[in-house]
C-alpha cells in the first residue's frame, strides 16, 4: 500500500444557497495518476481548486503532502505551492511574455541561478515537453492550442514538483494530440516520479493512463478505485458514463 | 530529503586534470552556490566530475553538470562526469536524449525598417478604416431603402446609454470648466477694470468651443471605450459570426444604431454642458466680481450671438459620428484573446479624442475664413 500523498475528508463546500459538495472523500497514493470525473456541475473542477488552495471548502479535512491545509501560515501556503505544478485548462500563460519568460520567470523568482544555467533549464524543460526549440520566443498568442497546453505543461514542471494538477488537460485538442499528451504525462510520471492529479471527462484518458479515479455525482464520490473497480459498482451514474445499459459498448 | 546539506564542489587541481568532487543534494532549492561557483571558474587542464557523492538530483541538477562539461568544452577543455547513480543516469537519459538544441533569439530589425513598417501600418490602418466607413455607408443606402429595417428600440437604447446615463459626468466636467475659466479670466480682466467682459469670454468661449470639446471628450473616454469593448466581446465569444451567419448584418445591427443615437445625443449633451458651464462662470462672477445674476444674463443676451452657440451644437453630430466610426471599428478588429480588448480600448478612447480635436481645428480655420 503507497502512502497517501493527497487525503480528502468530508469536504462540504457551498457556494451561496448551492451545495456542490456534501461529504466528499477521497485519497490520492504517491506516483499514481489519479483522476476526478464527473459531469459538468458535478464540482470536479471545485475539488481540484479546493487542492490547490484557490477555494476553500465549508467544512472538512484537505491534507496535501502530509500538511492540513486548513492551518497554514502564509509562509507554510507559500511554500507548499512551490511543490506542485497546475497546467489550467485554458493554459493561463501569461500573455505579454513569451514562452521561455513564463517558464524563466519561475526560476528568476524562486532561486538564484546564474543565467546561463536558467536559460538551459527552460530550453530542457521546452525539449522534455516536445516543443521545438524556438518555441521559446513565441507568444502565447501565436501558439496552436496544443503547443501551449504544452507550454503551460513545461511551466508547470519548472521547479521539479512533486506533484502535478492538471485541469482538462485534453479539453480542445483532437483525439491524435490528446492521446500524444496522455502518453507524454505518463512518460513523465513514470521518468520523474511525479503524482499526477487530473479533471477529466475523456474516457479515453481513463481508459489509457488513469491508475485510479473518482467518479463524482450527486455531491459526493460516487465510486472511486481503478477502472474494474468502477465498474462493479452498481450505481446508474456509473452507468451513464461508462454506457453499461441502453448503448452497450463498454469495456 | 531535507537532512541532506545543500550541493557543493570541491576542485581538487592534479597535474593534468581538475577533479570537481561533487556531494550534497543537487536540487533545484539547494544548487545556487554550485552553480555560481561552477559559472565562475575557468579552468586550465581537463575537467573530470566526479558525481558519487550526490546525495539527491533533479533536472536542475543534471542542467548544471551538462552545461558546465558543454561550458568547458567550448573552452577547449575535455570534460567528463564519472560515478553517475542509476537514478541519475536514468533521468539523464530522460532529459538529454539528443543534445539539447537552443535557437538563439530573433535580432531584432534595423531602426530603418522599424520606421519604415510603423509607417506602413499607420497608412494600412487609415486604408482599414476608410473602407470599413465605405462598408458601413453602403449598407446605409440599403437601409434606408428598406426603413422598416431600422432598429428604432436599439437607438432608443444607446440613447438612453450614451446620453440620459452620462449626464451626471458631464455636468460635473462642464461646470468645474465655466468655474476654471470664469477664474482665470476675472483675474486678468479685473486689472482693467472691465468685469463685466468676463461674460463675453464665458459666453463665447464656452458655448462654441469648450462645451464641444469637453462633452466629445467625455463622450469618447465613455460611450467610445464601451462601443470598442462591446463589439470586441461580441468578436471573441463569436457572436458576431453568429449573426452573420443569421443573415443580421452587424451594420444594421450593431454599427448604424449606435452611431444615429450618438448622433442625435450629441448636441442635446452640448447644449446641458452650455448652460452648466454658463452657470458655473455665472457663480464665479457674483462671487468675485459682485455681478449679479441677473446682470450677467442681461449682458449674456447682447454678447452672445446665436452664431456661436448654433456653431457649438453644430459641432455635436460631426464629433459624434467620428468617436462611434472610430471605436466601433476598433471593436471589430479585436482579435481572438482577451489581452486585445484592453489594447483596441485604449487605441480607440486615444484615436477617438485625436480625431475629434483635429476636426475642432478644422472647424475653427473653416468658419473663421467664412468670417463666421
Amino acid at each position: 500500500m503507497k502512502t497517501p500523498l493527497i487525503r480528502i475528508e468530508n469536504v462540504v463546500t457551498a457556494f451561496g444557497e448551492t451545495i456542490v459538495h456534501d461529504g466528499v472523500s477521497c485519497t490520492v497514493r504517491a506516483n499514481e495518476i489519479y483522476a476526478l470525473l464527473g459531469g459538468s456541475g458535478s464540482g470536479k473542477s471545485t475539488l481540484l481548486r479546493e487542492m490547490i488552495l484557490l477555494e476553500r471548502p465549508k467544512s472538512g479535512t484537505i491534507e496535501i503532502l502530509g500538511q492540513d491545509t486548513a492551518s497554514l501560515s502564509y509562509e507554510e501556503t507559500q511554500q507548499l505551492r512551490r511543490r506542485w505544478g497546475v497546467l489550467f485548462q485554458s493554459g493561463a500563460l501569461y500573455s505579454s511574455l513569451s514562452v521561455g519568460e513564463n517558464i524563466a520567470m519561475l526560476y528568476q523568482e524562486y532561486t538564484d541561478l546564474p543565467p546561463a544555467l536558467i536559460r538551459e533549464l527552460v530550453a530542457l524543460k521546452i525539449n522534455l515537453v516536445g516543443l521545438p526549440p524556438y518555441a521559446a520566443h513565441l507568444y502565447p498568442g501565436e501558439l496552436s492550442g496544443g503547443m501551449v497546453k504544452r507550454a503551460a505543461l513545461a511551466r508547470a514542471l519548472a521547479l521539479d514538483p512533486e506533484l502535478l494538477f492538471l485541469d482538462e488537460p485534453t479539453s480542445g485538442l483532437d483525439p491524435l494530440s490528446s492521446r500524444q499528451f496522455d502518453t507524454l504525462i505518463q512518460e513523465l510520471r513514470d521518468l520523474l516520479g511525479l503524482t499526477v492529479v487530473l479533471v477529466t471527462h475523456d474516457l479515453d484518458t481513463i481508459h489509457h493512463i488513469v491508475d485510479r479515479f473518482a467518479l463524482l455525482g450527486e455531491k459526493r464520490v460516487i465510486a472511486e478505485g481503478s477502472l474494474e473497480e468502477v465498474l462493479r459498482v452498481d450505481h446508474p451514474i456509473v452507468d451513464y458514463f461508462f454506457q453499461k445499459g441502453r448503448y452497450g459498448i463498454a469495456r | 530529503m531535507q537532512r541532506i546539506p545543500a550541493a557543493s564542489v570541491t576542485i581538487v587541481q592534479e597535474e593534468e586534470l581538475t577533479r570537481f568532487v561533487c556531494s550534497g543534494a543537487w536540487v533545484i532549492s539547494q544548487i545556487d552556490n554550485a552553480a555560481w561557483e561552477l559559472e565562475r571558474y575557468r579552468p586550465g587542464s581537463a575537467v573530470l566530475f566526479e558525481t558519487g557523492g550526490i546525495g539527491a538530483i533533479d533536472s536542475a541538477g543534471i542542467a548544471l553538470l551538462q552545461l558546465s562539461v558543454r561550458t568547458f568544452e567550448t573552452h577547449g577543455f575535455p570534460a567528463a562526469i564519472t560515478g553517475e547513480s542509476e537514478e541519475h543516469a536514468k533521468l539523464r537519459d530522460l532529459l538529454y536524449p539528443a543534445p539539447l538544441e537552443s535557437s538563439p533569439p530573433q535580432t531584432p530589425p534595423s531602426w530603418l525598417y522599424t520606421i519604415g513598417r510603423t509607417f506602413h501600418r499607420g497608412l494600412e490602418e487609415i486604408g482599414a478604416f476608410l473602407s470599413f466607413l465605405g462598408e458601413a455607408f453602403t449598407l446605409l443606402l440599403l437601409l434606408l431603402r428598406h426603413p422598416a429595417k431600422i432598429r428604432w428600440r436599439s437607438i432608443g437604447a444607446h440613447i438612453l446609454a450614451t446620453g440620459a446615463q452620462a449626464l451626471p459626468i458631464i455636468a460635473v466636467s462642464s461646470f468645474l470648466i465655466g468655474i476654471v475659466v470664469a477664474y482665470q479670466s476675472i483675474v486678468q480682466l479685473q486689472k482693467f477694470g472691465a468685469d463685466i467682459f468676463i461674460v463675453d469670454t464665458i459666453g463665447i468661449s464656452l458655448s462654441r468651443e469648450l462645451a464641444p470639446l469637453i462633452t466629445a471628450i467625455v463622450v469618447a473616454g465613455r460611450s467610445g471605450s464601451a462601443f470598442t469593448a462591446q463589439i470586441g466581446t461580441m468578436k471573441i465569444t463569436q457572436e458576431i459570426d453568429a449573426m452573420r451567419t443569421m443573415g443580421f448584418d452587424p451594420f444594421t445591427f450593431l454599427v448604424w444604431p449606435r452611431v444615429a443615437a450618438l448622433m442625435i445625443v450629441m448636441p442635446l449633451l452640448i447644449f446641458f454642458a452650455d448652460i452648466v458651464g454658463i452657470f458655473g462662470g455665472m457663480v464665479i462672477a457674483s462671487v468675485y466680481s459682485q455681478i449679479s445674476y441677473a446682470e450677467f444674463l442681461h449682458r449674456l443676451h447682447d454678447a452672445l450671438a446665436l452664431k456661436h452657440y448654433l456653431i457649438g451644437l453644430a459641432k455635436g453630430p460631426f464629433f459624434a459620428f467620428l468617436i462611434a466610426m472610430v471605436s466601433l471599428h476598433r471593436g471589430f478588429q479585436v482579435k481572438a484573446n482577451t489581452e486585445s480588448i484592453g489594447r483596441y480600448t485604449t487605441i480607440s478612447v486615444v484615436n477617438a479624442i485625436f480625431l475629434v480635436i483635429a476636426c475642432d481645428a478644422l472647424f475653427s480655420v473653416l468658419l473663421t475664413e467664412l468670417k463666421l
